[in-house]
């Protein structure tokens, strides 16, 4: 780790060309964009001198920017040839999926420093905020209630024919249970399910739509919207229709076909199949490995073939629905504790240990402890030397979902374990998903040999359910290569530091900016707090005019008040995007008043010269500053002058 | 002296604590109502001061848990010794003798999947076990189509479909197999496997009541489970029986609040093969109000004239079933499942169907694949006459000739379910765990003779103790997957090899002594 940290270090510096002006093309609001704009232009040329003036030339390319030391002299020749138009189109297109790499100092190792885990500062908003949502509530489900009164009387049968008896069958939705998506969901439907085309890779394309019916029915108006993907869980960018993984896909359609047409446990065993388990295996440091064709099912049915009567599981409050579904089909009892809490965890386990199964205080079968490696609505990290510490000391086992962390984090993408510097050994059933840092589907799940082959004959999803497709387990062991340099080297090492950058680079600078971020410092998935639900609809309305797309969630994803919009960063993002987005955050920021930060959760001014963060403290005493937080609220310049740098030191 | 300073000072606080009380609002109120409340009885207000303190006194008592009545309070070095003490059991237990073998002999192909298939061991073999059943994963149109898909697509959809995950694709193929079947409207699931798992919670909620049929397949039954519901059985394939239990729950919610009922059950049985009645269970389903959730995974793409499925082949109004469940993983070689019905029916899912909110969409490749194969399925309904021919030849070399099997799948299921015939089991009493490994013998005699087949998988079902379904055991039986890919001559010499591998095992010396008498 240190290695490759100096590795990246080593490398030439080159400027990287401003093109922000030409990402932020036509916005509605164009008075407020031209300021964000002239304000980056501004910023830029003052950073570098001279920008180039013409946007659309080619700055480096992703395979040229890694290969170790390159001569930057054919990279100048590269970039003054004109290309022609197909050439440009081509290009163009490329990039559209996966962003060039705008300078080789955009780069991070995703490590843990040392130290316990410590967990993210929650911030709080000023109580006005709090009661205002949940007033906005109330007037939301007042009126809402309302309507139903009155519109079950007077109005359209046809829209409430569903919630009624008719014909001496039972209403199909419960009136109660419907409620929420009625008359809360209903009014924000559109920010939800928004259709697509084309990759989900560094710009998506939305197809446009619009309701005439307050969302009951959309009509598409026939234009497309390319926008910036900070919704896709497509960490490491392997969202592309080019390069060498599309490559391998294409042959293995040509090769294999489509489907095996079978369960593994019948005639679904492929040669490729077993050689995608052995690298997933040898990805993650266990000995065997085995792949489902769904994530939600790899979770869903291992349970059961783990855990059964007389078990205990016990799982993090916020862990994904899939394990819940899972540890309720299998039959043991589920406590919870409370979220990354290692002294709850404890509490609970030695409560359980002592007290036995209810009733008959008979002694437990087995312990399984199931936590998530990186938690999708949070975006915080498990405390994995904490669990592990625990695990062993009260004899239990121990179950990562890796879904969103394997590919994400750890210098060499393996999750984590890694990230940790945790030995894979210490963790008995490592679980993951394909979907989202591969670009594939499906899940996984890499344990010691003897417990995959009982799994093997034991777990109805192999045994039943359709094997993953060729082409998808193609994918799968194409992209498990290019990260771990067998294919395209220097690839894979680039798009993880890239991805650690980013985070980092985005994350700081919301929060210099005054929002409250939420979740661990080097995670890729970044929620902002935005608290009402107005302004839920309005933040995702807002970033959709400045062509963004986001995902936005609320309850019951969340707690009631605590409605979030989430980035998920990838590595086909460049610093250009970041920046694309901090300006757009800034100026939505304004307008919708989500700027809550109290600065207690950092994002802190920058210390004078001649201060150290070490002697800060001091500093602090000397000046009879103790205690006093200012809440950030950094000029979008600043954070984008003064990010990229200290997006590398430890975040404050 | 002292005394009197006292009482003037009581009398002062007294006054003072009484102006102070008369300030506060409502205090005037509170007066009058103990004045005349107090109408000189003193018992009345002495009762009323001591509900008053026993209602504060209640207010205030600390709150119980009644989960915790048999909790044990432990000292810490008490706990310490029990954590030191447990010993708890592996994670796993080890492999049983026949998983041991089964996974030593689990056949792995070498690339692609078709009628005739390449193995590790690099002999090339019958294909009987794969639901390649047109050998569509062949097909070069459907193909091209994929690869175009992935050239414009990538492989992943990298989201849920609620956030950005729903590309057109899905949308053509919820279209196209909404027009295919007939219905409203349809939604697809990211795996076959997963989809009516999900479908029947979603719907089915506690005190709801689903009858269902015994033999239901593994998915259905988890999808019960989760369903929390009030669930009943009738026997399988029985319609008068389950005519009874449906005039039974009629009976005994004639006086309750109106609850969502449901019939669950399977147009093709995955663990008997036989098909079922569905024009009597419309009749039924309407006469006693009941909703069907009818799984079509086995018979979507293989039944009627054009695959349409159970309604078509027994004509059917596909309206008149509420919720159509279907693979697209099987014949369609393609991936992925759906769900088709009415609007709302289907939007209600994208909300509440928790395999379909909760994971990533189907990959857009295979959801072209899918439109793909259903338009080839149409345009060619010549290649569904060739299944049903190789059917009939197929199961003319095994059911009526075979001694000691008998299929119990219908005539036009391409999945052919051969069970041991009852008086063999009998005469030789064999259980189970007997039949299996004998089943598992014949696979393998089958397969060393270049035809391979398999066992049908009841395990999960006969672990699965979650549901009290009245003791349906499923019977150890063999697989035989016919496809048209497959010649006339090599689909009746792969009949052959299979009944005379199963003779072989059936007559071999060491199995026959298991049983006393011999046959």
């Amino acid at each position: 780790m240190p290695q490759s940290e100096a590795k990246a270090e080593r490398r030439p510096s080159r400027s990287g060309g401003s093109r922000l002006a030409q990402l932020f093309s036509s916005s509605p609001k164009s008075k407020d964009t031209l300021t964000a704009q002239q304000a980056l232009q501004a910023m830029h040329n003052q950073q570098q001198g001279i920008a180039p003036p013409t946007a659309p030339l080619p700055t480096i390319s992703l395979s040229t920017a890694t290969a170790g030391d390159v001569n930057s002299d054919e990279l100048t020749t590269m970039l003054f040839q004109p290309p022609s138009a197909d050439e440009a189109r081509k290009r163009r297109r490329v990039e559209a999926q996966f962003g060039p790499l705008l300078s080789p100092r955009h780069l991070y190792v995703s490590a843990h420093r040392g130290g316990p885990l410590e967990a993210p500062v929650e911030d709080e908003p000023p109580y006005y905020f709090v009661l205002t949502t949940y007033i906005s509530y109330l007037i939301l489900i007042f009126c809402g209630h309302a309507r139903d009164f009155f519109g079950k009387r007077f109005g359209n049968k046809k829209h409430y024919d569903s919630l009624k008896e008719s014909n001496g069958y039972a209403p199909l939705n419960d009136d109660f249970d419907n409620f929420y998506v009625r008359r809360l969901k209903m009014r924000i439907d559109d920010c939800f399910a928004r259709p697509t085309t084309g990759v989900p890779g560094r710009f998506i394309t939305l197809i446009d739509r619009k309701s005439e019916d307050f969302n009951r029915s959309y009509k598409f108006t026939g234009t497309f919207t390319e926008t910036l993907n900070m919704s896709s869980y497509n960490y490491l960018g392997f969202a592309q229709s080019e390069g060498p993984c599309a490559d391998a896909v294409e042959e293995c359609v040509r090769k294999y076909g489509l489907t095996s047409c079978s369960p593994r446990a019948d005639s679904g065993t492929s040669d490729l199949a077993l050689e995608v388990e052995r690298e997933i295996a040898q990805f993650v440091g266990k000995p065997a490995a085995m792949v489902f064709s769904m994530g939600f099912v790899t979770n869903a049915g291992s349970f059961p073939a783990l855990v059964s009567k007389g078990c205990l599981i016990i799982s993090d409050e916020l862990n994904h629905a899939s394990i819940r579904i899972g540890a309720r089909l299998s039959g043991a009892v589920i406590r919870s504790f409370k979220h990354n809490n290692m002294a709850d965890l404890e509490k609970i386990l030695r409560e359980a240990i002592a007290q036995g199964q209810p009733r008959t205080h008979r002694p437990w079968r087995k312990i399984l402890i199931a936590v998530e490696g990186l938690y999708s609505m949070e975006g915080t990290m498990v405390d994995l030397p904490g669990v592990i510490a625990l695990k062993n000391k009260y004899k239990c086992s121990l179950y990562v979902d890796e879904a969103h962390s394997i590919g994400a984090l750890g210098p060499r993408g393996r999750g984590v374990c890694d990230y940790f510097g945790v030995d894979p050994a210490e963790v008995e059933i490592l679980m993951g998903t394909l979907t989202k840092s591969f670009g594939a589907n499906g899940g996984y799940i890499a344990a010691d040999k003897h417990i995959i082959d009982k799994l093997k004959s034991t777990n109805a999803a192999t045994l039943l359910g359709e094997a993953p497709a060729p082409s998808v387990l193609m994918q799968i062991s194409a992209s498990l290569r290019i990260i771990s340099g067998d294919l395209a080297p220097g690839q894979g090492e680039e798009r993880l530091q890239r991805i650690a950058f980013n985070s980092r680079y985005l994350r700081l600078g919301l929060k210099r900016l005054g929002f409250i971020v939420a979740g661990h410092d080097d995670s890729p998935i970044i929620p902002i707090m935005l608290y009402h639900p107005a302004k839920i609809s309005a933040f995702s309305h807002e970033m959709l005019k400045r062509k963004i797309s986001v995902v936005v969630v609320g309850y019951p994803a969340t707690p009631l008040i605590s409605s979030r919009a989430r980035f998920c960063v990838s590595s086909a993002h460049n610093k250009d995007d970041m920046d694309r987005l901090l300006a757009a955050c800034d100026e939505v920021g304004d307008i919708l008043q989500i700027k809550y930060s109290t600065g207690m959760a950092g994002g802190a001014e920058p210390l004078p010269a001649g201060v150290s963060p070490e002697m800060e403290k001091e500093w602090r005493r000397a000046n009879g500053l103790e205690g006093i937080i200012k809440p950030p609220r950094w000029r979008l310049e600043d954070v984008i002058a003064a990010g990229e740098a200290d997006a590398k030191k430890t975040l404050r | 002296m002292d005394l009197h300073d006292a009482q003037v000072q009581l009398t002062g606080w007294l006054h003072e604590a009484a102006t102070a009380f008369h300030k506060v609002p409502g205090s005037a109120v509170l007066i009058r109502y103990i004045r005349s409340s107090y109408q000189n009885d003193p018992v009345r207000s002495a009762l009323e001061l001591i509900l008053v303190v026993f209602f504060i006194r209640y207010l205030l008592a600390p709150s119980y848990s009644t989960s915790k009545q048999n909790f044990i309070k432990l000292t810490e070095d008490e706990i310490d010794e029990l954590v030191d003490d447990w010993q708890p059991e592996p994670l796993v237990s080890p492999q049983t003798a026949l998983e041991e073998a089964e996974a030593e002999k689990l056949p792995i192909l070498v690339g692609p999947t078709g009628p005739k298939s390449k193995l590790a061991n690099g002999r090339t073999v019958t294909n009987l076990a794969s639901y390649n059943f047109f050998n569509l994963n062949a097909n070069e149109q459907i193909k091209e189509k994929a690869i175009q898909t992935l050239r414009t697509y990538g492989v992943g959809p990298c989201g849920p479909p609620q956030f950005y995950g729903t590309q057109d694709v899905h949308m053509k193929t919820e279209a196209d197999i909404a027009k295919f079947l007939g219905t409203e409207g349809c939604i697809v699931y990211a795996q076959a496997f997963s989809t009516i798992s999900s479908v029947i919670p979603a719907f089915c909620k506690r005190g709801d009541i689903i009858v269902a049929d015994r033999a239901v397949n593994y998915s259905i039954r988890r999808g019960l489970e989760v369903s929390r519901s009030n669930i009943k059985w009738y026997n399988h394939g029985d319609l008068d029986d389950l005519e009874r239990v449906m005039r039974k729950v009629v009976q005994e919610q004639a006086k309750k609040k109106l609850t969502r009922r449901f019939i669950v059950t399977e147009a093709l049985f995955e663990m008997t093969g036989d098909c079922n009645d569905l024009p009597r269970l419309v009749d039924l389903k309407e006469k006693y109000k009941f909703r069907i959730i009818l799984d079509e995974t086995w018979s979507f793409g293989v039944l009627g004239r054009s695959g349409r499925g159970l309604t078509e082949a027994q004509n059917v109004d596909p309206t008149q079933v509420d919720m159509i469940v279907g693979s697209l993983a099987g014949p369609l070689c393609a991936g992925g499942g759906f769900c088709a019905g009415p609007h709302d029916v289907v939007e209600h899912q994208r909300l509440s169907a928790a395999s379909f909110t909760f994971s990533a969409a189907l990959p857009a490749m295979l959801a072209m694949t899918a439109s793909e194969s259903l338009n080839v399925l149409q345009s060619n309904p010549e290649i569904l006459l060739q299944l049903r021919e190789n059917i009939r030849l197929l199961r003319a070399q095994l059911d009526p000739r075979s001694d000691w099997v008998i299929c119990t799948s219908a005539p036009e299921n391409p999945v052919m379910i051969l069970v041991l015939k009852a008086d063999v089991v009998n005469a030789r009493r064999l259980t189970n765990e007997d039949q299996e490994r004998l089943l598992q013998e014949c696979v393998e005699e089958s397969l060393a003779n270049g035809v391979l087949i398999t066992r049908l998988k009841g395990w999960p079902i006969t672990a699965n103790t979650g549901l009290k379904d009245g003791n349906f055991s499923v019977p150890p039986a063999l697989k035989v997957c016919v496809t048209s890919g497959l010649s006339k001559k090599d689909v009746e010499k792969a009949g052959t090899t299979i009944r005379h591998a199963i003779t072989k095992v059936m007559t071999k010396k060491t199995n026959n002594k298991l049983g006393l008498p011999s046959a």
